[in-house]
Parts: C-alpha cells; structure tokens; sequence
C-alpha cells in the first residue's frame, strides 16, 4: 500500500509549479489525472526535445511525449484529455469530479471561473471538494493579475533583493526556478493539510497560493529586522550573520569550489588545523568570531589561498575529519556522479517508451513504511482516456467513440 | 471559521534552528499543539539576530521569535536518565514527533525510532539531517551554504568570474522543513488506514537536489550543460534579465517569443529591433546579451521601477520591480492581503509576523500566542499534561533535568 493510496487528484498545472505539487503527490501514491487537450497540452510539452535529432520519432507527432523535463515533474501520472469548451463536455468532466477529492491549477485567477470550475461550482458537483489553486500573487489584490515567471516571483516576494554579492548593490539572476520549486512544495502541503481536515470534518474548501508571498513567508529575519531596527538588508552575499568563516573558496580545476562554514571556537580550531595553517589561531585578527567579522575579506583570501591547493572532493574529505562543514560545491554533473547521490537513488533510472533509459529526481520525503516509488513515466499524450472513461465512468467503447467523434475527447 | 484542522494533534519538537522549527510553525499555525522542547541553553537561533537595537537577548532574537508562535516551550535535559523518562512520557501521548540533531544522537541517547515506535506504535517520526540517515556522506557536517552548495543551488549563481553565491537566510532550512512537514501529513494521512506510523528521513541536501535542482541533472545528460554561472543574464532564450532603472533594478523574462514581440512594442520599436541580430533571441542570451542589455537600458532608466512594470504589465510582458523588504513589507499587495499579523511578546513586544504561505478559505492561519520564553510551559505540560506533582518538578528543576 502507498502512503497517499485512495486519493484522486485533478491535475489542471502546467510548466513546473503547478505539476510538481502533482508529481510530489503521486510518488506517494495519490492517483494524480492530467486533464490537458492535444490542442492546449501542458506548455513543458511543446518545443523541439532537448533529447536530440538522433531520437527515433522526429517530429511525427512524438515530440509532445519527447520532453525529458516534462517527464521528470509527471512521473506517475495519468493524462486525460478533455476538450471542457466543447458542448456536452462538462457532463462527462462533472463524472469525474464526482469521484476525485482535489482539483489543482496553477492559472491565471479567474481561468478556472470561467470553465465553470471555481469553487463554488465544484462544490454543487461535489460537496467536500478541495481546489488548490497557485498563482503569481494570489487572487486578490491589485497585483492579482501580474504576469510572472520563477525570477519575477522571488523578486516580488523579497528574496532577490537580497541576492547578490555581499557590498554591491546590483542583484545576481538565481539560477534555479525557486519562486516555482517553492510554491510546488508548499502547494503539496497545502493538499495534504486540507485532505487532512475533511478527514476530521467533512469540509472541503479552497486553497490559494500567492508563488511570490510564499517566498516573502521564509525571509523572516530580514522582515524582522525592519520591524526591529527599521534596517532594510541588502545582497547577503555568502555572508552569515553569525558563522564566520562562511563561503564557497576555490579548489583545483575549473570552476570547482569548496563551502565551508564555521561556527564555534572548536570548529575554528578544527579550520585551521585541517588547512595546515596553525599560525591563524595566534593571529589577533582572528581571536574570536567578532574579530574575524571585522577581517572577513583578509580570512576569505587566507583560505582561498590554502583551498585552492586541494581537489573540492579532498579538502571536504579532509576537513570533515576534523569535524568542520566542508563540502563541494557541485554542478550537475558531479551530482549525477556522486557515491552518495547514488546510493540514495537522488536521481532514478526509469524506462521510457519512446526515449528509452532516462532519469528523473527522486522525491525528498523517504518515508519507512510507505516510501515514495516511481511506478510509471510519465504519461503520452491521452493515453488514459480508456482508464478514465471506460474504468472510472462506466462509458462503453461505442460511447467513447461518440465522445471522441464529437471532439470532447482529443 | 471552522476548527482549525490540525486541532488535536500532538506534536513534540525536539529541535533548532530553523528546519524543526519551521515545520512545527506549519502545523502550529493551523492548530496543532506543539510542545517544544529545549535544551537548557534554548534553541540555537536564539543567539541568532537581528536583535532590537542590535543588543543580543535570548528571549529578542527576531530568527527565533518568527518560526515559535503558537508553540508551549519546555526545557528538558535528554542526557539524564530521567529526562529520558519524562521525554518518553511525552512520546507515548504524542502523534508526531521532529527532531534535526545531528544524525544518530536520537539513538545514542536512547530514544531512536525503534525505542519510540516500541512506546507508542502510531509516532509518526522524521530526522532532518544534511546528508540523510544512509549512504557515505550521512555523518557529514553541513550547514546552510554547505547544503545548498552540494545540493547544486549555489554553482549557477553569481557572476562567472566569482565565487558561486548560495541562496539568502538559510532557504535550505526551511525548504527542508516544509519537506518534513508534508511528508508528515503524508504518513499521518496513511496512518488513518493503517493505525501505525512511520519514520521519515528528510536530507535538506537532498531536498535541494530533487524538487529544486534535480530538473538541471537533464540539461547535463542531454546537452553535457554543468550550468555556469551567468550573472545578471538568463539561459537559452533572451530576455531573462535583471535591468537597473531609475531608482533601483527590475526584472524582466520573456520566454514566449509574443512577449518579446510586445516588448519591442513598449520600447517604441526602435529601428535596433528590426536588424537580423536582435531577432535571434538565442544568440543574444548565450553570445551578447551585454550588447542587447545597453541598447535598452537607457530606456529603463528614464523610468521607474513602477513605470516599467504598469508598462510591461499593460501589454502582458512579465517585467516587477525587484522590491526591498521595506517595498515588500509595506506593499498595497501586501495590505489587501492581510498578510501581516500582529503579536505581543512578554520581552520584545508587539512584532508583525507572516501569517502563513498559502490562505485556506475556512480554515486559515491562526496566530494566538507569541513564542515561547526558555522553559515557560514546564509547569502546564510536566503537571497538568504529564501528572508530576509540584514537588516532583521542583525535584526536577533542582537536578538539572529541567
């Protein structure tokens, strides 16, 4: 049995924050349906496949099942494809309301309204009903209708005003989608906290997700910090505002780093010790963790200077020894590699149909009893239809004919 | 309002810092009873700033006031045979149980999984380490930039002739938190079915390196792409990038080609638009989006950040201010979504507080109390939860348990 074994959740997302509270759901077993159409299937769908011209298929029609980035955030997942605009449609999609718990979208608020799928409406199909529904920054207010992406969200939400170097004032682009991967995140906890309370009290509700203010909700040391001090803080840079030494130095090769952060006298002691460099305890620059806040800069040199010496792999190796934070700084590529990442299966490898042998990320909460498993890739284009119609809804295979005839289904 | 829908639920923190914490303030805010338990020094983000007027106070510290709302405090000392008593009384009435301690103190001290599970079947557990509870790395040391290092947020950030930048305020603690606290949800939700509960492992290098930067692993298999770092500027298609303008810097991103097109319309399509070089939006994001960037920044800056995105905005091209966390706090956004709540607190006063990531409509956050001072609830929960006599507490008290 799966931890999340019984629930049916509807799956209106697209690109990554909508999906990935579906894809974290489904790995513990909610049956997650994908409801997209081949006319306006989930964006990640579209575009030439990063997977190359030497994939067999081309562009006859494969592409949309071809997207390895598509693959990694619907894992797991059913894909139904119904045509709502289409006459006669809602009475086929009313069905399958009837027998789900959840209906997720991550739109534009006022989208689902108009497919007749606001919460109100839903809950005349189904009274317990819970819709969860992420957006750039929620659906009130006079920024309601702001167009953002993954950046525009964290920079809405505060974060990227704090991203930068430490003294400068011009912010650094943050690689990762973190205003996406954030809200997908705290949108699972948001399925699972409202399921919760309808098992207690049969109450289903609405659930809204503003992607920037979830941001804003995790940098309460600098929210109280103005509150307190009336301080706005600025680029944090690798700067901690107690642990000193604390930053990502040089190593041999290209682009390779070490971080290391140090926070008591021990550790400290440890530092010096593990870099060769036993001259740093008697420096009076360095005396204690105030001082060495005062000589930040002249320490990252002294230390880069050592670190630079040793492979990212070996300095942390050697440093972990003597009990010091140390550990590389890794790309991609090294992940993939990594001894540890591969015991622990960070990245899974799962058969593809039509890409063959692909790896997608694990789920972070490996629970004991009832872990996460990665069951299925993730779903062709429709290839669910029959499932949902003929196996969830009781329609025969000339009813499903008529319902593809009549373009409901497509 | 309906009951608050973790109401009942029991839930002992044995932790510091901010990944415990954070996860305990989720389920604390939608009415959990949370009982927090401290070492006798307190948690470790009470020596965490900021502090009002910078002065250092256990009981001011603005990291640990943020995530402890709602929370009973005790102090209980676990190296002590009996507080290992008293802790395993407060486990066997408990439903979940969060601890981030480094990996194997639980066990050292007696009170792993198994000896819980064997006092109280239907625990639901979760460890939150850096590294997880197996394989080579699990008894690494790893703080916030470590985990965002090796969990491959930091090496694509920054400018590519320095030094890659881990993310703000330790993101990982509490990303790491949030995992915790849905995975819990998870087994609790199970446990309806089953009556038992589970142990859950949560790694915050892990959690990085799945839900947040697992998705870069296919841009190596596929295209041998490691992400270098790329400063003001976006990958694959132009534009993603940061602008500075009149009074600060926005941020704009245009990944559908329309948007781009309705950009070029706001700028007042300047003759520059039209030349075969600045309509392959690829070559300007991966060869010269310096070059591009020039040719519109005197644009943005005759403007403000305001300006820019009523403009940008107006014609549906993804362009916001990058707001300061006075613009953010004071936010008419911010107002008309009453995301502030206000609290008092016995030693550092009225504070305004994040009421919480998401709105449930019949359900929502509830703050009531401000967080615990060290040690404040021994009394109600060691007496009146637990059973001790007011003599067998200041026994307690008097041989350092408490």
């Amino acid at each position: 049995m799966q931890s999340l074994e019984g629930y049916r959740l509807l799956d209106f997302g697209t690109a990554l924050a909508g999906p990935q509270v579906g894809q974290l759901l489904a790995d513990l077993g909610m049956e997650v349906i994908k409801i997209e159409t081949r006319i306006k299937p989930d964006g990640l769908r579209l575009g030439r496949p990063i997977v190359g011209d030497d994939i067999a298929g081309g562009d006859d029609g494969k592409w949309l099942d071809m997207q390895p980035m598509f693959h990694v955030t619907n894992r797991n997942k059913l894909s139904f494809t119904i045509n709502l605009k289409q006459p006669g449609a809602m009475d086929v999609f009313t069905k399958l309301v009837k027998i789900s718990d959840v209906v997720l979208d991550n739109s534009s608020p006022g989208v689902m309204g108009r497919l007749g799928l606001a919460q109100a409406d839903l809950e005349k199909i189904k009274k317990d009903i819970i819709s969860v529904s992420l957006s750039g920054c929620g659906e009130i207010g006079p920024l309601k209708d702001t167009l953002v992406y993954a950046p525009l969200i964290i920079a809405l939400g505060g974060l990227e005003g704090l991203l930068g170097y430490y003294g400068d004032t011009l912010p650094m682009n943050l690689a990762p989608g973190y205003g996406d991967t954030n809200a997908s995140m705290h949108g699972a906890f948001a399925v699972l906290a409202a399921l919760w309370h309808r098992e207690k009290t049969g109450e289903g509700q609405h659930v809204t997700l503003a992607e920037s203010y979830a941001v804003t909700n995790l940098i309460g040391e600098a929210i109280m910090d103005y509150n307190m001090n009336g301080r706005i803080q600025g680029l944090q840079g690798n700067r901690h505002p107690v642990l000193c030494p604390h930053g990502n130095y040089p190593c041999q090769g290209d682009d390779k780093w070490v971080s290391i952060a140090v926070d008591t006298e021990e550790e400290w002691k440890n530092l010096c010790k593990g870099l060769g460099a036993p001259q740093w305890l008697a420096d009076k620059r360095f005396a204690d963790k105030a001082a060495r806040r005062q000589h930040w800069e002249e320490l990252d040199k002294l230390i880069a200077a050592k670190t630079m010496n040793y492979g990212m792999y070996d300095i942390s190796e050697i440093l972990q020894k003597v009990n010091v934070a140390a550990t590389p700084v890794m790309n991609c590529e090294d992940q993939f590699s990594d001894p540890h990442f591969r015991e622990r299966e960070v990245n899974v490898e799962i058969q593809h149909p039509i890409i063959g042998t692909e790896y997608v990320y694990n789920n972070p909460m490996r629970l004991s009893d009832m872990p996460p498993t990665i069951r299925r890739p993730a779903p062709s284009i429709g290839e669910h239809n029959d499932y949902v119609l003929k196996d969830l809804l009781g329609y025969s295979t000339e009813q499903v004919a008529d319902l593809v005839a009549q373009k409901i289904i497509l | 309002m309906s009951t608050r829908p973790f109401a009942g639920l029991k839930v002992i923190e044995y932790g510091e810092y901010i990944s415990a914490p954070y996860c305990t303030r989720l389920l604390a805010g939608l009415g959990a009873d949370v009982i927090k338990v401290e070492k006798a020094g307190g948690d470790e983000a009470r020596v965490n700033g900021p502090f009002p007027k910078d002065i250092p106070h256990p009981e001011k510290s603005g990291l640990y006031l943020s995530l402890n709302a709602n929370k009973k405090g005790v102090t209980l000392n676990l190296e002590k045979p009996q507080g290992k008593d008293v802790f395993k009384k407060l486990i066997a009435n408990a439903d979940v149980l969060v601890e981030n301690n480094i990996r194997g103190y639980m066990d050292g001290l007696g009170l792993g999984y198994d000896v819980l599970k064997a006092i109280n079947p239907k625990l639901v557990m979760v460890s939150i380490t850096p590294f997880g509870q197996t394989g080579p790395y699990k008894d690494w040391k790893a703080y916030h930039i470590n985990s965002c290092g090796a969990g491959g947020m930091s090496i694509g950030t920054g400018d590519p002739a320095r030094e890659p930048l881990t993310m703000p305020l330790s993101q990982g603690g509490y990303e790491a938190g949030l995992s915790a606290a849905t995975g819990i949800l998870a087994a609790l939700l199970a446990r309806e079915k089953t009556g038992k509960g589970q142990f859950i492992d949560i790694s915050e290098v892990e959690v990085w390196a799945t839900t947040h930067a697992g998705q870069y692993v296919l841009t190596f298999l596929y295209r041998g792409i490691t992400g270098i770092r790329r400063g003001t500027h976006g990958p694959q298609v132009y534009p993603c990038e940061i602008f500075p303008c009149k009074d600060g810097y926005v941020s704009l991103i245009a990944p559908q080609i329309e948007q781009w097109l309705r950009f070029v319309e706001v700028l007042g399509t300047p003759e520059w638009t039209k030349e075969p070089r600045y309509r392959n939006r690829r070559a300007m994001a991966e060869d010269y989006p310096d070059e591009v960037n020039a040719l519109i920044i005197p644009w943005m800056m005759a403007r403000t950040k305001e300006e820019i995105m009523k403009l940008c905005q107006d014609k549906r091209v993804p362009c916001v201010p990058i707001y300061d966390i006075a613009e953010v706090v004071n936010h008419r956004q911010i107002k008309a979504m009453d995301f502030f709540v206000e609290l008092d607190h016995p030693a550092a006063g009225k504070l305004k507080y994040a009421k919480g990531p998401c709105t449930f409509e019949k359900t929502d956050w509830q703050w009531q109390t401000s967080a615990p001072l060290l040690g404040q609830d021994n009394e109600k929960v060691y007496c009146e939860q637990l059973g001790y006599t007011q003599k067998e507490l200041a026994g307690l008290k008097k041989s350092g348990v408490i």
